[in-house]
């Protein structure tokens, strides 16, 4: 296996595993604003703006994994 | 191999340092941006015509999230924040128009946006609490917090750089793959999603940067 198969496996895997706990982090993200915005939907501005943020802050570990990946495809420090 | 996103074509040379394609659309943005504000307030009535009204709107309603955010007045915050959000909204916008890439599609541009917002949450901390009122912060509630608080001070911007680099990249790169792989409607719909995107990431930028300098200056505290 050359170094080029390895950065390849690398980033498929770093995305791929680093999208599960951000995908399960935001479903329940979702569903506990839902359930909210069903009981008190008059607060529904407050808690969707809450909501945006913190889904923003749950999506970086996965642009963090996709940044990963493109350093290792991109800029790999042991290609040449 | 497709052309890595991490790098940036140079335009020209000024001296050492080289002007790249993502700093010139900077450039023009600023300038179509500062000539419309310029036009757009140049004859300001009491009584607004329609162009002024959707200024005022836009104004107020910046405003009025600046305060929803902080539960401080917005008026201070709202020369940085706003720019920072017009900025960001007609940059993430720009790969709308053919041609162009969005410049905060290259981390340089969201790495100055996020360095912007890192002096500015300092210099706000200092000027409400005073130099030692402010580094005493760094100390609370306990001593033990000091180096939890002086790494997350970093790490959060380098995360309000890597956020907004990421998303609007990989939109784009997306459009690309889908683009070589399908035909030509095919990346309409992606192309619609990375707009919402590039709204919400201006949006998400805006507020995150309010919540870190209204943490700084101690108002949401008190409030």
């Amino acid at each position: 296996m050359t170094l080029q198969m390895i950065s390849i496996l690398a980033a498929a895997v770093a995305v791929s595993f680093g999208a599960i706990g951000p995908a399960l982090a935001e479903g329940r993200a979702v569903a506990a604003a839902m359930d909210a915005i069903a009981r008190q939907p008059e607060s529904a501005g407050t808690l969707s703006r809450t909501l945006f943020v913190g889904l923003a802050m749950i999506e970086t570990m996965a642009i963090y994994c996709l940044v990963v990946a493109l350093l290792v495809l991109f800029a790999n420090p042991f290609i040449h | 191999m497709t052309v890595s996103p991490l790098i940036a074509s140079v335009v020209f040379r000024a001296g050492p340092i080289p002007v790249t394609v993502p700093v010139v659309t900077t450039w023009i943005i600023m300038a179509v941006l500062t000539t419309g504000a310029w036009l757009a307030t140049r004859r300001l009535a009491v009584r607004p015509r329609r162009g002024q009204a959707i200024i005022e709107i836009l104004v107020t309603a910046i405003e009025q999230q600046i305060y929803e955010t902080t539960r401080a007045p917005g008026r201070r915050l709202l020369p940085l924040l706003g720019t920072l959000f017009i900025f960001l909204v007609v940059a993430n916008l720009s790969s709308a128009f053919p041609g162009v890439n969005a410049p905060t599609a290259h981390i340089e541009t969201t790495g100055a946006l996020a360095l912007i917002v890192f002096f500015s949450t300092h210099y706000c901390g200092i000027r409400s609490r005073g130099l030692f009122g402010y580094l005493g912060s760094f100390a609370k509630p306990t001593i033990l917090m000091l180096p939890l608080n002086l790494v997350s001070s970093v790490t959060r911007t380098f995360s309000l750089m890597v956020r907004l680099f990421g998303n609007i990249m990989s939109g784009e790169f997306v459009i690309g793959i889908v683009l070589s792989l399908a035909g030509l409607f095919v990346p309409v719909p992606l192309m619609l999603l990375e707009m919402l995107t590039g709204l919400v990431q201006a949006y998400i930028f805006t507020v995150l940067a309010a919540v870190f300098i209204s943490a700084a200056t101690g108002s949401a505290e008190a409030g």
